[in-house]
């Protein structure tokens, strides 16, 4: 492993396929253990899961308050999983005045099975250093330039507790019916890096 | 363990690659697949799991794409459970799989102390050369409890496969003006730190 010594590594295809031999060897793994767990992954968890969760919020102000009290609950309420190590759910609510936005910098850690898998900008290393120390200069570059009087939250996921921004409903929206409401909850808006004020209706 | 992972305020790095470009690289969710796997036939925990991508060398953690850093910290942690050999990783693959660094040793939890919301905590300055889960931009700063989780594993001794108490983690709010003085944005920093990791502040 010195830098002297150091050959090309094997693809990064040819070293995951070898893994994937020894574990069916060696570990019992089921010959279509990736191919199921791919397709439960991308088909159970996703974006649509949180962006229910934030529909009925803002149609629901009970669900609403439960879902700020208790994340967890309010997400196995409307039928959504978690992991083991995901013990804790904690919903961030924006305010016209406060902005919450998401950040893992020691990792990458997302609630992955309510928002879907983490973009590929998140788990960037430019996004981890810099968003918290220069929330609202990485924001404005993402294209979120907000007001000097907002309120900047970050959160960062160091522990077992994974966070989902509650964002507000864009205005021209109201009286929308709950499904229709959820097609427009992105999940940028749910890590925080976009708000949805300016949907039209 | 002060490793480049521990990337929060960490200055120089440029723009972030926003929105981000499609890829089709299969071997990215086969990757994944492969750790769930792991990970729900108990080879490895998370924090372990964690941890081997910490042990990565820096040099090779930071060109690393995310899901390589993941395959890293499988390879290491079955070679390290006695399931692979490095000689037949190196065999199957016909070539060099690198692998992170050694293991040391883990800590146990600290005697359970008692926390409320709206207290005054200060987070220990602690250089902790195993698994921890305190970025380095918050050690002996003083902030405010805002939530309180249910009790969790402890990294410093799960990321070791020590057995351990699981303690609550509190979600703690900072100044970013008291992180970094007159070199940061406005705002408040939130970062959850596990109870072992807090003290109490005196008159607080």
């Amino acid at each position: 492993m010195t830098d002297t010594k150091r050959e090309a590594p094997a693809s990064l295809e040819k070293r995951a396929a070898a893994l994937e031999i020894v574990l069916r060897r060696k570990a019992d793994m089921p010959k279509n253990f990736v191919a199921e767990f791919t397709e439960h992954a991308d088909d159970a968890w996703i974006t649509a899961n949180g962006a229910q969760m934030v529909a009925r919020a803002w149609t629901d102000p009970e669900y609403r308050a439960r879902m700020l009290v208790d994340g967890t609950a309010a997400a196995r309420e409307l039928g959504f999983e978690f992991p083991e190590h995901h013990r804790n759910l904690v919903v961030l609510e924006n305010t016209p005045t406060v902005h919450n936005v998401i950040v893992c910098t020691l990792c990458s850690c997302t609630a992955y099975t309510i928002i879907g898998a983490a973009p590929d900008w998140y788990k960037d290393l430019d996004y981890r250093a810099r968003v918290v120390r220069e929330s609202r200069t990485v924001l404005r570059e993402m294209g979120l330039d907000l007001p000097a009087t907002t309120e900047i939250r970050v959160w960062d996921t160091t522990a077992d507790t994974r966070y989902m921004v509650l964002p507000m409903q864009p205005p021209a929206t109201t009286g929308w019916p709950v499904q229709k409401l959820a097609t427009i909850v992105t999940q940028d808006s749910m890590i925080g890096v976009t708000r949805l004020e300016q949907v039209k209706g | 363990m002060d490793g480049l992972h521990d990337l929060g305020g960490k200055q120089g790095f440029g723009r972030v690659k926003y929105p981000s470009a499609p890829h089709n690289e299969n071997w990215r969710p086969l990757v994944r697949a492969l750790h769930a796997f792991a990970i729900e036939s108990h080879i490895y925990n998370m924090d372990e799991f964690r941890h081997a991508i910490e042990r990565m060398t820096p040099r090779h953690y930071i060109s690393a794409p995310y899901f390589e850093r993941h395959l890293t910290a499988i390879a290491t942690l079955l070679i390290e459970k006695g399931i692979a050999t490095r000689e037949e990783l190196e065999s199957l693959v016909d070539g060099e799989f690198p692998l992170s660094g050694p293991l040391g040793p883990g800590r146990l939890p600290f005697a359970p102390q008692s926390f409320a919301i709206g207290e005054t905590v200060r987070v220990k300055n602690e250089f902790v050369s195993g698994h921890v889960r305190v970025p380095a931009y918050v050690r002996g700063k003083t902030g405010t409890i805002v939530h309180v989780s249910t009790p969790t594993p402890f990294p410093d001794a799960a990321g070791h496969n020590m057995q351990a108490e699981m303690e609550p983690t509190y979600d703690v709010r900072f100044r970013a003006s008291d992180l970094w003085p007159d070199t940061s944005d406005e705002a408040l920093n939130h970062v959850a730190v596990f109870q072992s990791y807090l003290e109490k502040v005196e008159g607080a």
